[in-house]
């Protein structure tokens, strides 16, 4: 067994990133509905989940063995059975699939004395790749509508389906501008376009040139994900819940994990074109080289003010899990401040992953914000405003790419 | 046998299924589904010539827009199911043999174009993004802004027959 492992590194290493992505992904999705729920509570003066465990922080776990201990219901005029349950795994698995080509970090980093990258895929479409799976997301929000055969599944099916192809268009011209200048479809060559500063301080991402098209980007990349305030397709004051109104327990928790990890997957891209992925914001001299013990700092801060959340904690196993994950983060800390390979290691991942946190918090920020859209406004402004936007951009961005090239 | 043959094998038997099952469904929705599933195994008998751009947009046009619409269409109008009707007369006895005369002249005919020995070989199949981009507007730049304007017309002509008063 060990020799079949040593003759196939590639292998080996290939299923356990794939194995970690989607268990890093798949807690990320139960963890920001406890982030969604708390951030969102705070915003409303309210105090969010926190019956389960300290700070609700075990919520996800009890909302999901929930969801697996009720009773399964398929309406009995589903117009097609087979529809009904496809429905819901396309939703999830498309979802996870576009993690597959997300570079975490550099073309190739050392391991324990093997080299590999920090991703599951490099391919040369790789935003192609991201592209064409969130389109065919739309299938499942089209057949569960379809196939439930009730008009407020219908209705918010084919809502939905409208809304996601017209800012598709605004999606996918937004990106060209980011493609003109970095002239590769690969997401880690687009990366590293962006490495380097202007003038010493101010990092080449491309959210300078290209802030229109980011905006443009992140709003359509909102409306994508049937996200408030682009929440027409579930508005539960006219649809009840839009197109997933006949779905119960899993099957209903399955397009709720789709959204979720959707919404993860569109901060990540978003990172990774407009913000410089996983590169460091500080220049590379000697300096600023002490910034690389930022993971160390941030790790063992979070630690101890856990640790010292133990003394307001009234029960005692909630003192225990504080405790626990108290001291695992300052164990975090220790090895990543000792072992310089882990350090190295850590630096790709933690920037990107800092900046998609950064998109995540503007996702629910803008729910608990504003008000839902109109239809004919929602339409008006995608189609009026933001196609428009983004082919101006495009426009201008290609005159200056020409000139520049002389 | 590589992987490359194996994959091939599925995904063409999954394509060919696929469609065979377009035809036979009765339910414009499971035919709809059938049609997906063929443009994606072709997308993946494109990844295995190396033609990456062209397999993401066969995805991105056929199964992520248009299909997106057919599918929109047939909820909108709410389409029933098929009736099956028994073959008249002459569908049976000029239809099939024609059918299958068609058929026969069609394969012969590309079996003559194409003998077995010249094959598109993965690595020189020019179907990497760039190539692509620099035929179309070099070679094709004619072609390819006519398509163009010819679609632009076809949307405006949808939108004055949609739009009763502009």
């Amino acid at each position: 067994m060990t020799d079949w492992i040593a003759r196939h590194p590639d292998l080996v290493f290939a299923v356990v990133k794939i194995v970690l992505c989607l268990f890093l992904l798949l807690t990320a999705v139960a963890y920001l509905t406890w982030f969604e729920r708390k951030l969102i509570a705070h915003i409303q003066s309210r105090w969010g989940p926190h019956r389960v465990g300290p700070h609700g922080l075990l919520q996800p776990l009890a909302d999901g063995l929930k969801n697996l201990f009720k009773e399964d219901i398929i309406p009995s005029g589903v117009t097609s059975r087979f529809v009904y349950l496809l429905a819901p795994f396309l939703a999830v698995s498309l979802s996870l699939l576009a993690v597959a080509v997300i570079p975490f970090g550099p073309e190739s980093v050392e391991i324990w004395g093997a080299r590999t990258g920090l991703y599951i895929a490099d391919i040369n479409i790789g935003l192609l790749f991201v592209l064409a799976v969130t389109s065919l997301g739309v299938y499942a929000v089209a057949l569960a509508g379809w196939s439930s055969n009730s008009k407020y599944s219908l209705l918010g099916g084919l809502r939905s389906t409208a809304q996601m192809v017209s800012y598709e268009i605004a999606l996918t011209l937004s990106v060209i501008g980011v493609l003109l200048l970095a002239g590769t479809l690969s997401l880690r060559e687009i990366v590293e376009a962006q490495s380097g500063h202007w003038s010493g301080v101010v990092p080449r991402w491309f959210i300078f040139p290209q802030f229109v098209a980011f905006l443009c980007f992140f709003i359509s990349g909102v409306a994508e994900t049937n996200r408030a305030p682009f929440d027409l397709p579930e508005a539960e004051t006219e649809l009840v819940a839009g197109f997933h109104t006949e779905y119960s327990s899993m099957k209903f928790a399955m397009f709720f994990m789709a959204e979720y990890s959707h919404m993860i997957v569109t901060s990540l891209v978003a990172s990774l074109l407009f913000f410089g992925g996983w590169l460091s914001p500080f220049p590379a001299t000697e300096f600023w080289s002490i910034t690389r013990y930022l993971p160390v700092v941030l790790a063992a801060a979070l630690g101890g003010v856990l640790l010292l959340d133990v003394l307001r904690q009234r029960h005692w196993w909630h003192r225990v899990i504080m405790a626990a994950v108290g001291l695992g983060l300052l164990a975090v800390a220790g090895l990543l401040a000792t072992q310089a390979t882990l350090l190295a290691l850590a630096q790709g991942p933690f920037w990107l992953l800092g900046k998609t946190a950064v998109f995540l918090f503007v996702f629910v920020w803008t729910r608990a914000t504003l008000p839902r859209f109109r239809y004919d406004q929602l339409m008006a402004f995608g189609w009026k405003f933001l196609v428009p936007l983004a082919v101006l951009n495009i426009v201008v961005t290609s005159f200056l790419v020409a000139w520049r090239a002389g | 046998m590589a992987a490359e043959t194996v994959l091939f094998f599925v995904f063409g038997g999954l394509a060919v299924l696929g469609a065979l099952n377009l035809i036979l469904q009765r339910h414009p929705i499971h035919s709809a589904l059938s049609l997906i599933l063929v443009m994606a195994s072709l997308a993946v008998l494109y990844l295995l010539l190396g033609a990456e751009f062209i397999a993401a947009v066969q995805v991105i046009v056929y199964a992520g827009a248009i299909m997106v619409l057919f599918v929109f269409v047939i909820m909108l109008l709410n389409a029933g199911e098929e009736e099956r009707t028994s073959m008249s007369r002459a569908a049976r006895y000029v239809g099939l043999p024609v059918a299958g005369l068609l058929l026969a002249e069609v394969s012969y005919l590309l079996y003559r174009a194409w003998p077995a020995d010249t094959v598109v070989e993965a690595d020189r199949f020019l179907g990497r993004t760039g190539p692509i981009g620099r035929l179309l507007f070099t070679d094709f730049v004619l072609p390819f802004e006519l398509t163009s304007v010819l679609i632009l017309i076809a949307v405006l002509g949808a939108v004055v027959l949609a739009k009763k008063e502009l």
